[in-house]
């Protein structure tokens, strides 16, 4: 198939970048990313600076790949990594139209590559449990319902890719955030820490300059391993606890 | 060289708790005053600095990634071993070793096994109260599931995604503390040199990927942790940044490679689709526990599906070849990997292959899903269930095991597994061989400690399914911390180490020349291309089975390979920004050096074990065999350009009887 793709460059963090255009064949067993491997193919064959786009695991886990497709956070498809997305979902003579996760929290590096560090940040700010190597009990001496773990799964399968930034217009980290604190608050271990994690990390990611959250709902929509909303309404629950008391 | 292995006296079972409780120690105020490097933050490198950091050692730690979350020790999908026996079906710290060292076709080190196995308890406890959520009986309790090469259920997992959820675990152990300050965080920094003083590893250079600076890192001693280097094939199920450099500086460095040519090839991934494939998914070990591999018995059926007149679905029960179940009938579907990939390769090089290149096998859950489906209307009260309802619940069951990696091969091929078998093929998955090291993890070079995947020390010459993850941790949590003090304590007295000498001067002048001449080639074919060619060479002539004539000839190759890269090799862009083509050429030009001695090692050990299958050596059934009477050794190369020499650690089995491996 032969496609048209618009592509936004920028040469580092100080240029203000365009787009460009260019025509690339692709086989419709293709990933997303292998198509663009083989426009970066033919740039360096031109002599010409290829495309920079984060990317690592090519299987859908390690949150590197970024783009924003046609518009959306990782494409057209419902809980799939730009990686993960297949060029059977195009057609030939299709434009594609491909830039980096904007958000002012996630400056670009250079073309589709963005700086995510402020999602580390958070991380250090409280989400995690404090327990030193070797300070364990036996795995077994705390049941844990398996309902409950399994919904502290679905908090914790976050790869921390920042498309529900991308996707939201206020840019907020809600979603990720929420996620880190429901994870933890549902297992009994994480209980302990839970109002100084709440206040820490919403502290930490104010300060990074992350948006509010006004319940748009599209970081759910474009969340690749699709994480509920859930996560942040527990959150505000949690938040106004910590606040004035309570729970 | 003599190799010291510095294994501790004493009974099997008592050396690592005896050694653990004489070792030196290292007080709180001198741990202030010591530094230490820890390279990769996957599953070793993440909790190794992060328990260093407890301890109150000065850890800087570094990744090539954003973050140390994106390491591909997250994506390893299946689960972790322990000895816990949870299940009470007679599992045993003694039986993860033996299973183990038979599983690694006994190439590997007892005591190092043995301690890998008592530590396996620990590290499912720390990650529990890191919060980790595995899966759950419906009384709370963990829940385990069975790996290939054992007869016990011992395997923990968090649906397919174990590894995502024990690296986060340590990812946030860590985070705890870069937040304190106790651990230096540096992200997007590559490793490209090891600097020596006086004998010792004190430090590294590095270049930050975001500006192309070449800076300098010192501290009393470093640690590698930076993986494997299935990449070499260039086609792996590793992650498309996974290299060997940070290793490989150190082997230019005078530390030893030890069997390189031990590869494991995961028997269950998803068939090379074309020439534009980027990389190999892996479909986790785990789906063999319910999945039937199967070809057809006959050619012609095979050829009719290659062709798309049949289907898998037309092909009748006593048409099919469950090939694992006849071959191995104690073990079934369940043998190890290496066992398994051979297997897959002997159908399809008879003609049975179910994909249009021919390469390819199929992963059958029609039966589970009966069996399931059955089981679950029984335990619903549905009486006499039809077909129709039997498929339905059954799909919900084996839906709740395998969910993610059903859905996984579902956008990548585009095929409905629950209906349709899974076409599978074996792919380069882990790298048993590594840098040399002790008893201690430390390689011969004084002050370089290697640990997790980057290491060769416990698995052999072939990885049993759920080990890799137990390695790491146990390497990072639970070993290092406590034998880099050996070497810390001797270390007490030495002042902080400068940058400032000779030695580290001299070193990043050296690695920016390098850099500068692998730009100043100006030639005309990319990075890119060179690694696929390295790829081919690799996977034909020391892939999954190996001769004497094609290791010679393939190694002669990658030597012509080297030369053309030098003289022909192109980098786009600039030294000082960010480039990820000149991060893939230095890479690359590693890889080309570590596959000349791959080859190498494949041709010097005659005889087959494990992962490493030599033509000439087989039983009359086509099984792989030992040489124990000249091959119990583990293999250390020495580099050099032109020759590299082999060195020889014998192994010595006190406590298990070589035997013939076998699965029937």
């Amino acid at each position: 198939m032969e496609l048209k793709l618009k592509i936004w460059r920028q040469k580092n963090q100080k240029d203000s970048g365009h787009f460009e255009s260019y025509k690339v064949e692709a086989e419709e067993h293709m990933s997303f990313l292998e198509m663009l491997d083989v426009l970066n193919q033919q740039l360096i064959e031109q002599k010409k600076e290829p495309v920079a786009f984060d990317h690592d695991c090519r299987e859908g886990i390690c949150g590197s790949c970024s783009l924003v497709i046609n518009g959306r956070p990782h494409g057209p498809q419902a809980g799939t990594t730009t990686c993960q997305l297949h060029m059977r979902a195009y057609k030939s003579g299709d434009t594609i139209t491909i830039e980096p996760f904007r958000a002012s929290s996630f400056p670009v590096i250079k073309d589709l590559v963005v700086d995510r560090s402020s999602f580390d940040n958070i991380i250090q700010s409280g989400g995690y449990i404090s327990v030193n190597t070797g300070q364990a009990p036996d795995g077994n001496a705390i049941p844990i319902e398996k309902d409950l773990s399994s919904e502290a799964f679905d908090s914790a399968t976050c790869i921390g890719c920042g498309a529900c930034v991308a996707a939201c217009p206020n840019g907020s980290a809600m979603l990720f955030t929420s996620a880190k604190i429901n994870h933890l608050q549902k297992m009994p271990q994480g209980k302990v820490e839970h109002k100084n994690r709440v206040k820490n990390m919403i502290k930490q990611m104010d300060k990074e300059g992350f948006g509010q959250c006004s319940n748009v709902g599209a970081c759910e929509v474009e969340c690749p391993k699709e994480i509920s909303t859930k996560n942040i309404a527990n959150l505000n629950r949690f938040y106004l606890g910590t606040v004035f008391g309570g729970e | 060289m003599k190799l010291e292995a510095r294994i501790p006296e004493g009974n099997l079972s008592d050396k690592w708790k005896k050694y653990r409780g004489s070792m030196n120690l290292v007080a709180p105020n001198n741990k202030r005053r010591l530094d230490v490097i820890v390279v990769g933050t996957g599953l070793a490198g993440a909790s190794a600095a992060a328990t260093l950091g407890e301890l109150g050692y000065n850890v800087k730690a570094f990744t090539f990634h954003d973050s140390p979350r994106r390491a591909h020790s997250i994506a390893a999908q299946g689960g972790i071993n322990a000895a816990k026996n949870y299940q009470n079906d007679g599992d045993s710290v003694y039986r993860l070793f033996y299973d183990t060292i038979k599983g690694g076709d006994y190439r590997s080190r007892e005591a190092n096994v043995h301690r890998l196995a008592e530590c396996s308890t620990e590290i499912i406890d720390q990650a529990v109260a890191q919060g980790v959520p595995f899966a759950r009986e419906y009384g709370g309790l963990l829940a385990n599931r069975s790996f290939g090469g054992v007869q016990v259920s011992r395997t923990f997992y968090a649906r397919g995604q174990t590894g995502q959820q024990l690296l986060i675990g340590a990812y946030q152990s860590l985070s705890r503390q870069i937040a304190t300050g106790q651990v230096e965080m540096y992200n997007r920094h590559e490793m490209l040199d090891l600097v020596m003083i006086d004998g010792k590893a004190r430090g590294i250079i590095t270049r930050n990927l975001l500006t192309g600076e070449i800076d300098r890192h010192a501290a009393h001693c470093v640690v590698l942790a930076t993986g494997g280097y299935g990449n070499v094939f260039y086609l792996s199920t590793n992650a498309m940044g996974s290299n060997v450099s940070a290793a490989w500086r150190a082997v230019k460095k005078g530390a030893l490679m030890a069997n390189p040519c031990f590869t494991q090839i995961h028997p269950t991934c998803i068939p090379v689709s074309g020439e534009y494939q980027s990389k190999l998914t892996l479909m986790s070990e785990s789906l063999r526990n319910d999945g039937r591999v199967w070809v057809p018995k006959t050619e012609e059926d095979a050829i009719a599906i290659r062709e798309g007149r049949k289907t898998a679905l037309d092909i009748a029960e006593e048409d099919r070849d469950y090939y694992l179940e006849r071959r191995y009938p104690a073990f079934g579907n369940l043998v190890p990997r290496d066992v398994a990939s051979r297997a897959a390769k002997v159908a399809t090089d008879e003609n049975k292959g179910v994909v249009k290149t021919g390469l390819g096998v199929f992963l059958d859950f029609a039966a589970a899903i009966e069996r399931y489906g059955k089981a679950e209307a029984l335990t619903k009260g549905i009486q006499n269930p039809s077909k129709e309802k039997v498929t339905e619940l059954g799909e919900q069951v084996v839906s709740q095991k395998y969910g993610n990696l059903f859905q996984m091969y579902e956008k990548i091929t585009g095929e409905n597994p629950y209906k349709m078998p899974m076409k599978i093929y074996p792919a380069v998955h882990y790298t048993m061989g590594g840098l040399w090291v002790d008893y201690n993890l430390q390689t011969n070079v004084p002050g370089l400690f290697a640990v997790g995947e980057a290491n060769f020390s416990d698995h052999g010459a072939n990885r049993l399914g759920a080990s890799a993850l137990m390695q790491g941790l146990a390497d990072g949590y639970f070993v290092l911390p406590y034998t880099i003090g050996q070497f810390l304590s001797e270390e007490i007295r030495s002042p902080k180490i400068s940058t400032d000498s000779a030695e580290f001067e001299a070193a990043e002048k050296a690695t920016k020349d390098r850099l500068k001449s692998l730009f100043d080639i100006k030639g005309n074919q990319s990075v890119e291309s060179f690694h696929r060619r390295l790829g081919k060479i690799m996977w034909e002539y020391c892939g999954m089975s190996r001769n004497a004539e094609g290791l010679k000839k393939g190694r002669q190759m990658i030597r012509d390979l080297k030369q053309e890269f030098y003289s022909d090799v192109f980098i786009p862009g600039e030294e000082n920004e960010f480039n990820p083509e000149l991060e893939k050429a230095t890479r690359v030009i590693d890889f080309i050096e570590l596959g000349e001695l791959m080859m190498l090692d494949a041709l010097e050990r005659n005889e087959s074990c494990g992962g490493h299958f030599r033509e000439e050596y087989r039983t009359e059934e086509g099984e792989a065999m030992r040489n124990d009477q000249d091959y119990t050794f583990v293999s250390a190369w020495e580099w050099d350009d032109d020759n590299p020499v082999l060195h020889k650690e014998e192994l010595n089995f006190e406590n298990v009887e070589l035997k013939t491996r076998s699965y029937k």
